[in-house]
């Protein structure tokens, strides 16, 4: 039995140890706001904070979440108004949306490690979060956003 | 949203109320922005949706709108929303037209329904260009109806009353009537005549034309957007799919027994190869349906096939290249004649000739292709991200054997499309595996599936041939292409695309050349080709951009002024009676209503050079490169900007977008699109490549089908958007065309490397960036 916790809710999970954390979300959940894109780490579409670190849920096995505690998209913040959510939507930043969940985890973490990233640290924070629609500029521009109204 | 509201708050307490009102709308529209219509009540992840329930009967008055008496208006998006705001501009033109308050509207998707809705194909960058003026009309005729509504209650003429804003005012008593409160009134009266609705003037327009924010960012920032994977039927299982790796192969023996051992899974079932091509039919395979996700994956993974891999067994990348430059190397079946090419190359100064090569390549939308089912009791009823329901429905049946009747699509979200989810083989697979195991089922395609099954965009080799004079004026044009068709998806032995397939601006294009023959050459297909974003225009727009470009450089002028001058005076063209060979389609429209403007052409020129700064000095490594392609009705010129690092690796600073689409009703998601053309025409050009050995996909997820990543994007895109009231080009493929070209010659301009085969991938490796010299005379 692994007892964890998910948004702040305690839980336990004796199923498949090796099964990643993306299909428990997903499928045990109902936490569908954590996307899947690739399932080998390489797109970011999962990203997930543990203990608040980002990390891929995908690449994520149940049997290392132990007294740890998940932090997915639906509990970012309690009323969805993270600065970075209210800056995505001030730049009207996504395009399909899919990978914004994704996205929007990397970049709290960003932020919080480093509250005025320049653009070079956003590049290689972001750069493993893929965006087929191109919304890059964007992101970079709704990051910066994000950083300027919180000091 | 607030800003939208400014002509329509009355007095201090009104304004507070209909502050409270228009949040909870807001909030309405956010949330529970993908309302699905009448789905089956255990839908548990819909459930949350019933609260914004409102009472029944609405009062339907067009296919598109509805209103309740409470004064809500309900439109309903018939278009798929893959990223480009169609469920935003399509529903707030009505609005405007109709003179709804924003706030009050709700926007739910259609299901598949052609006949009611009209064309739901959301392809070839047709949303606005072909419906702009119906949602102007569906909205302009409810307004007139509300007011032919308050006329008749108040017994006055039609003519002393207009909406305004959600209420129907009489001017001359002040009195006024809620839309809400006429809906009674409205519900007896026939439909205003055609002669009595007035679409609105330019002036009159609210939100038309101006920018309006997405009706689904707070589920798409807050992870409760509904995308295909995300509904939730009782009792759904999961299946994952082994499909044949070679296009037309079978199952000749399997073992399911490891497979079986899985834990959760539950059943393994032999999907049916259909004889080619196949269509949009699914190309079958082994299913593993098992109670979760994880379990299906693993027991596909634990199967045990041996392939009889079929007639496209030998399909090799290498070899086929040779193939397609053997072909361009014959003479093929005209697209255009003007003039006497032979005549002409034989008698011009000098001549150039150059071959370009472009890979197959894969969508690779973020959300791999997935689809629901349930399919019991003799219907089907089906969830999916689809870009055409009215196709999966159409599809569905006949796979089934039903009638279209029996068959509902819902329409999710898409997590990207870019023409993959215009064909539903695996909306096919989801129905037909329901059926079988009498319960719901969803059909997870992995990364893997997706980037080793899809519809493939072609794989092209282009020869180009010029004639021209020590001014570099071009006087012959001989252009030579073969790729294979996407008709060999439907019929056996295409030997290529037909004439009609090179307007996609290879035949028609807008420079002026006395002499010009655009010829097809054969090409059989050995793998699914299916619609990619732009289409054809892709590797047209790169052999030809590409190819001017080096024109310039031969002839030793600047490439942008040397495009003007290629451009010529400025002309306005029926091209069908210019040489086209017919049919000589014109993405589905006129050429009376859509000629071919080279004037337009020209300016979108012009405004990319003044607004990139074009022959401003640039640092050491860094390159500008332009080109210009019309496509899908609209006029894209582009500049962009790419830095050559020391290993080569090649990023764009900066891009400067011109595009003359016409009117454009939503121009920030307009810009939105030409950032994101830019970014895909990247991946395009300098990452992506399907290739196939041995009958079968090298490729298999993102490390070896890179895309462009945050690194190496733009950091600006710049987009100029001509302002104009012309009629709407497509939005969302044209700014994909010029980029290859604009970037290949940026990088010749950094490095003196040209570019003639993608993606350039390692190709740079070597390549030292230029120190001097600005107007290329040493290379
Ligand atoms: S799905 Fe986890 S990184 Fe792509
Ligand atoms: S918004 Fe579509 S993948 Fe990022």
């Amino acid at each position: 039995m692994i007892s964890f916790s998910v948004n702040g809710t305690r839980r336990s999970f004796d199923g498949d140890p090796a099964m990643p954390l993306l299909w428990y979300l997903r499928d045990d959940l109902e936490l569908t706001g954590t996307r899947y894109g690739c399932g080998v780490g390489s797109c970011g579409a999962c990203t997930v904070h543990l203990d608040g670190r980002a990390v891929r849920a995908c690449q994520t096995k149940m049997s290392e979440l132990t007294g740890k505690e998940v932090t997915t998209i639906e509990g970012l913040h309690p009323h969805g108004e993270h600065p970075l959510q209210i800056a995505w939507r001030e730049i009207d930043v996504p395009q399909c949306g899919y990978c914004q969940s994704g996205q929007i985890m990397k970049a709290a973490e960003l932020l919080r490690s480093t509250p005025h990233p320049t653009d070079r640290q956003i590049d290689n924070a972001m750069n493993g979060n893929i965006c087929r629609c191109g919304t890059y500029p964007r992101i970079r521009g709704a990051i910066k956003l994000a950083a300027e109204k919180r000091s | 949203m607030s800003g939208l509201m400014s002509g329509s708050v009355d007095d201090g307490d009104e304004a507070v109320a209909r502050d409270m009102e228009r949040r909870r709308f807001v909030q309405l529209l956010g949330m529970g922005g993908l309302v699905f219509a009448a789905g089956p009540s255990g839908i548990r992840r819909l459930g949350r949706l019933a609260e914004t329930a409102v009472p029944v009967d609405p009062f339907s008055p067009h296919a598109y709108i509805a209103l309740r008496e409470d004064g809500t208006v309900t439109i309903t998006c018939h278009r798929s929303e893959m990223g480009q705001g169609i469920r935003t501009t399509m529903p707030m033109i009505i609005a405007d037209e109709m003179e709804a308050d924003w706030a009050r509207c709700r926007v739910e998707q259609a299901v598949g329904d052609e006949r009611k809705y009209g064309s739901q194909n959301t392809d070839g960058s047709t949303s606005i260009r072909l419906f702009l003026t119906k949602y102007r009309e569906a909205g302009a005729t409810v307004r007139a109806l509300l007011e032919h509504a308050a006329a008749k209650q108040w017994g006055t003429d039609v003519s002393e009353v207009r909406a305004r804003q959600h209420t129907v005012i009489h001017e001359r008593s002040g009195r006024s009537l809620s839309f809400g409160a006429l809906v009674a009134t409205a519900r007896s009266l026939p439909m205003p005549e055609k002669t009595s609705v007035r679409v609105k003037s330019p002036s009159e327009r609210r939100w038309q034309g101006k920018k309006m924010p997405s009706i689904d960012l707070v589920p798409m920032t807050t992870g409760t957007a509904i995308y295909g994977a995300d509904v939730r039927l009782p009792g759904m299982k999961v299946a994952v799919i082994a499909h044949p790796p070679v296009w037309g192969g079978r199952v000749r023996s399997f073992d399911a027994r490891a497979a079986l051992r899985v834990p959760g899974v539950e059943k393994v079932l032999h999907i049916p190869e259909p004889p080619l091509p196949a269509g949009y039919n699914t190309v079958g395979g082994l299913a593993v349906v098992a109670r979760n996700t994880w379990a299906a994956i693993q027991g596909r993974a634990a199967l045990r096939i041996v392939w009889d891999d079929g007639p496209h067994a030998s399909y090799d990348s290498v070899a086929y290249r040779a193939e397609l430059e053997a072909s361009v190397r014959k003479p093929g079946t005209a697209g255009r004649v003007v003039g006497n090419v032979e005549e002409a190359l034989a008698s011009a100064p000098r001549t150039l000739e150059r071959e370009y090569y472009m890979p197959h390549l894969s969508h690779a939308q973020m959300e791999p292709v997935v689809a629901i089912a349930q399919a019991v009791n003799g219907t089907v009823e089906v969830w999916a991200p689809t870009q055409s329901p009215q196709d999966a429905r159409g599809t569905v049946a006949k796979y089934l054997g039903t009638d279209e009747s029996k068959v509902t699509v819902h329409v999710t979200l898409l997590g990207g499309a870019f023409g993959r989810k215009s064909k539903p083989d695996y909306i096919c697979e989801a129905a037909w595996l329901s059926r079988e195991v009498g319960v719901p089922v969803r059909v997870q395609w992995t990364r893997e599936d997706d980037l080793r099954n899809s519809y493939y965009h072609t794989v092209a080799a282009h020869r180009l041939e010029a004639g021209f004079d020590g001014n570099g004026t071009v006087t012959a044009w001989r252009h030579r292409v073969a790729y294979p068709a996407i008709d060999a998806i439907f019929a056996q032995d295409v030997e290529g695309p037909g004439p009609d397939d090179l307007t996609n601006g290879a035949s028609d294009i807008p420079y002026a050349i006395p002499n010009i023959r655009v010829e097809v050459c054969p090409a059989v297909a050995h793998t699914r080709i299916g619609w990619y974003r732009s289409v054809n225009a892709i590797h047209h727009g790169f052999a030809i951009g590409s190819f001017i470009d080096e024109l310039a450089v031969e002839s030793k002028k600047d490439p942008a002024k040397y495009l003007l001058d290629l451009l010529g005076p400025d002309r306005v063209v029926d091209l069908s009676k210019d040489g086209l060979v017919a049919p000589a389609s014109n993405y589905g429209g006129t050429w009376t209503d859509y000629p071919l403007d080279t004037g337009r052409a020209r300016r979108v020129v012009e405004l990319a050079i003044e607004k990139s700064g074009w022959g401003t000095p640039l640092p050491s490594g860094r390159g500008r490169g332009i080109a210009m392609h019309r496509s899908f009705l609209t006029y894209v010129a582009m500049v962009v900007e790419v830095d050559v690092a020391a290993d080569g690796t090649v990023s764009v600073p900066r891009a400067t977008v011109a595009t003359d689409a016409g009117f454009v009703a939503n121009p920030d998601r307009a810009r939105s699109q030409m950032e994101g053309a830019v970014i895909m025409g990247m991946s395009n050009t300098l990452y992506s490549e399907i290739s196939f050995r041995n009958g079968r996909v090298v490729q298999s997820n993102y490390p070896s089908y890179p895309v462009t990543r945050m690194r190496t994007a733009p950091h600006t895109v710049d987009v100029h958007l001509v302002e104009s009231e012309a009629l709407p080009g497509g939005i969302g493929e044209p700014a994909v065309p010029p980029s290859a070209a604009a970037i290949c010659n940026a990088i010749w301009d950094a490095t003196g490397v040209r570019i003639r085969q993608l993606p350039v991938g390692r190709q740079l490796a070597g390549a030292r960036a230029r120190t001097t010299d600005p107007d290329g005379q040493d290379r």
